[in-house]
């Protein structure tokens, strides 16, 4: 006669505490073989995407001269760098002498105007000007300038006179602060002066040449005591941008500005006895030939004529965020990994052993939107980490300049493309669990998601105020966290999410996203509560 | 083959969710064609722009509700189970997988039609308040004129592959949120990354290939030479992508345990 022994489970009996709750949800997670490919499949999507479009996106210009036909071809030249490292657009005509030392230069403005083209080019070498249009571009600048010597990309400070916001005093390339309002004219003549001492140069406005307003000082690092200083005018491009459908579909052209100048007054070091004009550019400016360009000087009256912008480069593409186009590939795999968390639990009947396992409903949700949020922040880190650099260097290699990013920006690309991966799976999660449907919640969060993105960037689909408007309060926002470009307000371009622009900062985009999480996690904790399993 | 469809009917009408979201696809794609109709400002009257184009975008959202609709038709037999009595009842499994095809696609066809028609019939009204008149030297949108009709016949017809290759994926992988994901996947993906690819003749090659942007093309009625396809030639690209989907759904299907 057998004697039966009660069976004693060998575990030691616990509390159910959350790490029991987590280990239990970590333990589903990774004994289901289909979401563990799942989560390596979204790697190596981001990945491999994120190779290919660096493979194909060959980049490569020749200069072509009348001189020489058919010259080699080559990889697209980067544009100047600034002194903070970003990319800068330096083309002007700039009238000029060292200033050895200290000293200052005054003048008075008494005119601003302009040409643009609205044909995308210029009339013939000869002629540049042939065929524009009279006007003055909103940010055509002329005024006076000391700059650390005549490269592209050197460091400067100006006070100028720009074509609709007023004075300006700005500063290697990214600074601008505002001086007086209003159009320079002839009866309203504005007057400059800059000041040097040292490094450091303080700019002044003036309406009557009497009474002096401080604008701005700055310290020019780095600026030899040979600097070169004068007046100078640029004007950037033309273009408009049809307020409708296709925001790239932008008609445009080089513009052309021209300043009056008078009472040029000058205190200091100036050794040399006369004014050397210059068109500071290269052939990939946006601006007119040299021909079109000059200054002339007669009996204290000088006018400056240039084309082509001193500012911040906008019209990059921005590299770092093509590389990780595969990360809507990503995000369709998680996101169908979050639902499935839960639904596959209703569907197998296995949350009724869940939750009487665990009778505290919200902790078991809290338990699963843990294990998925670090599962798939971990698998995102490793793919932007892998994928950015991989993509850079085969972009590099077909040609293509990379844009400049700082250590800071491209962790906040990284960490932000994993937290966009986590809390777009935790999203998938709590609708799944307030669905209870795979079908309807992998839709919701997709259409949520990955369409406005899709509407917005697909150039012809949209009007302009509809696509930004789009990124703006959808969980598509949150796009805005892969940003490595940056946004000026000195330089009009097509800021659109099409060209790599969101509306939001890229932290603030983020919170979208986050805010429509809590919101659905919030009434899913809620539901779980409240329905029966 | 009469039974057969008429049990995929009943199994579809019965549900209670098909009906509702029959009504927001059509309901849906309305509103988003109205929202696009209503934002086009073209003071100038020199923007680019393609009356057709922008009354029907709102088929960008309503072939997502097609999709799920579709998808569903297929999955939730294999969620629940009950695949294995339809199969018990129709051995031949490729009558099953077309008598789904036909129901998904005859709901979609009645949809898509109310849908197409709401939205041209917004589009005329909204667009000429928006300046898009003869005047500025647009045709008024009206099916009368070939390439609007064309654009309008094609967006049902579109709405119709997109859910015989719901149908199709959903019979080749079986489960739901996997079937949507790739589904949408297909979709979504090829136009990000033709946005990212700089690379002209690759950025072309995956326009044609994309089952998305090619079968809208269809909707185009201005500027057609500028696409890389015929608007007839797009839809066949989605019809070709269909018909992969359909027929890897069949033979697997036809060849593995259900």
């Amino acid at each position: 006669m057998n004697v039966m022994t009660p069976y004693h489970s060998e575990l030691p009996v616990r509390h159910d505490g959350f790490g029991q709750l987590l280990r239990a949800e970590w333990t589903k997670f990774r004994t289901v073989r289909g979401w563990v490919i799942g989560v390596l499949v979204a790697v190596l999507l981001i990945v491999g995407i994120g190779a290919l479009t660096g493979a194909n996106s060959q980049c490569s210009v020749a200069d072509v001269t009348p001189q020489n036909p058919n010259p080699p071809i080559q990889a697209c030249p980067a544009p100047p760098t600034g002194p903070g490292g970003e990319w800068v657009s330096d083309s002007f005509y700039f009238v000029r002498q060292p200033l050895a030392g200290n000293g200052s230069i005054t003048v008075r403005v008494t005119s601003l105007t302009g040409l643009y083209s609205t044909h995308g080019g210029f009339g013939s070498p000869q002629n540049p000007t042939a065929g524009m249009t009279p006007g003055v571009q909103p940010w055509a600048k002329a005024g006076i300038i000391i700059k650390a010597d005549t490269r592209q990309g050197a460091a400067y400070a100006a006070m100028m006179v720009t074509g609709s916001h007023g004075v300006r005093m700005q500063w290697d390339f990214t600074h601008d602060v505002a001086g007086l309002a209003g159009k320079v004219s002839a009866a309203s003549p504005r007057w400059l002066r800059l000041t040097r001492s040292g490094a450091v140069i303080t700019g002044y406005d003036s309406a009557d040449g009497a009474h002096w307003t401080k604008v701005g000082t700055v310290t020019l690092a780095g600026l030899p005591a040979t600097a070169q200083a004068g007046l100078f005018a640029a004007s950037p491009g033309y273009s408009a941008n049809s307020t409708s459908l296709g925001g790239a579909s932008s008609t445009g052209g080089p513009a052309l500005a021209t300043g009056a100048f008078d009472h040029l007054g000058r205190q200091g070091a100036w050794p040399a006895a006369r004014w050397t004009g210059q068109a500071i550019q290269r052939t990939t400016d946006v601006a007119l030939p040299a021909v079109a360009q000059g200054f002339t000087q007669t009996a204290g009256r000088l006018t400056v004529t240039g084309s082509g912008d001193i500012a911040p480069s906008t019209d990059d593409i921005d590299s770092v965020k093509h590389t990780l186009a595969g990360t809507f590939a990503g995000l369709i795999a998680v996101v169908v990994i979050g639902v499935m968390f839960i639904t596959a639990e209703y569907r197998r009947g296995l949350i009724r052993t869940t939750l009487t396992a665990s009778p505290r409903r919200g902790r078991v949700l809290a338990a699963k939107a843990i294990v998925l949020a670090v599962v798939t922040f971990a698998a995102g880190l490793v793919a932007a980490a892998v994928t950015i650099p991989l993509g850079e260097h085969l972009l590099r290699q077909s040609g293509n300049p990379i844009v400049p990013a700082s250590a800071l920006t491209m962790t906040r690309i990284v960490v932000g493309t994993a937290a966009l991966l986590a809390v777009s799976a935790v999203l998938g999660l709590a609708v799944g669990t307030l669905l209870r449907r795979s079908v309807g919640a992998v839709t919701v969060v997709i259409a949520g998601l990955v369409l406005p993105y899709v509407l917005a960037v697909t150039p012809g689909i949209l009007p302009v105020g509809a696509e930004q408007w789009l990124v703006r309060v959808t969980p598509a926002a949150a796009f805005a966290v892969q940003q490595g470009v940056v946004q000026y307000p000195q330089v009009n371009t097509v800021y659109a999410a099409g060209t790599g622009y969101f509306p939001l900062a890229p932290w603030a985009g983020f919170a979208v996203l986050c805010a429509w999480t809590a919101l659905a996690l919030a009434l899913a904790a809620f539901l779980l509560r409240r329905r029966d399993a | 083959m009469t039974d057969v469809v008429h049990a995929e009917w009943t199994k579809l009408r019965t549900l209670p969710g098909t009906g509702w979201l029959l009504l927001a696809a059509a309901a849906l794609t309305a509103v988003v064609s109205a929202i696009a109709a209503n934002a086009v400002t073209c003071p100038a009257g020199t923007c680019q722009l393609d009356p057709a184009r922008v009354s029907l975008t709102g088929i960008d959202l309503g072939q997502v509700i097609v999709a799920i609709v579709a998808v569903t038709v297929v999955s939730a037999e294999y969620s629940t189970g009950m695949i294995r009595l339809t199969l018990a009842a129709t051995p031949r499994r490729g009558q099953v997988l077309t008598a789904k095809a036909a129901v998904a696609g005859t709901v979609t066809l009645a949809a898509g039609a109310v849908a197409v028609l709401a939205s041209v019939l917004v589009g005329h009204l909204l667009l000429a308040r928006h300046g898009i008149t003869p005047a500025h030297g647009y045709e008024p949108l009206s099916l009368a004129s070939g390439p609007a009709l064309r654009a309008a016949a094609g967006s049902v017809l579109y709405l119709e592959l997109i859910a015989l290759l719901s149908v199709g994926v959903a019979t080749a992988v079986r489960d739901s949120a996997v079937a949507i994901g790739v589904v949408l996947a297909l979709l979504f993906l090829f136009p990000i990354i033709s946005g990212a690819v700089t690379s002209p003749a690759w950025h072309r090659h995956l326009d044609q290939f994309s089952p998305m942007t090619a079968g809208l093309y269809i909707q185009a009625t201005t500027n057609l030479r500028s696409l890389p396809l015929t608007p007839w030639q797009g839809l066949g690209v989605l019809a070709a992508w269909a018909a992969g989907a359909m027929l890897a759904g069949a033979l697997l299907l036809r060849f593995r345990d259900a």
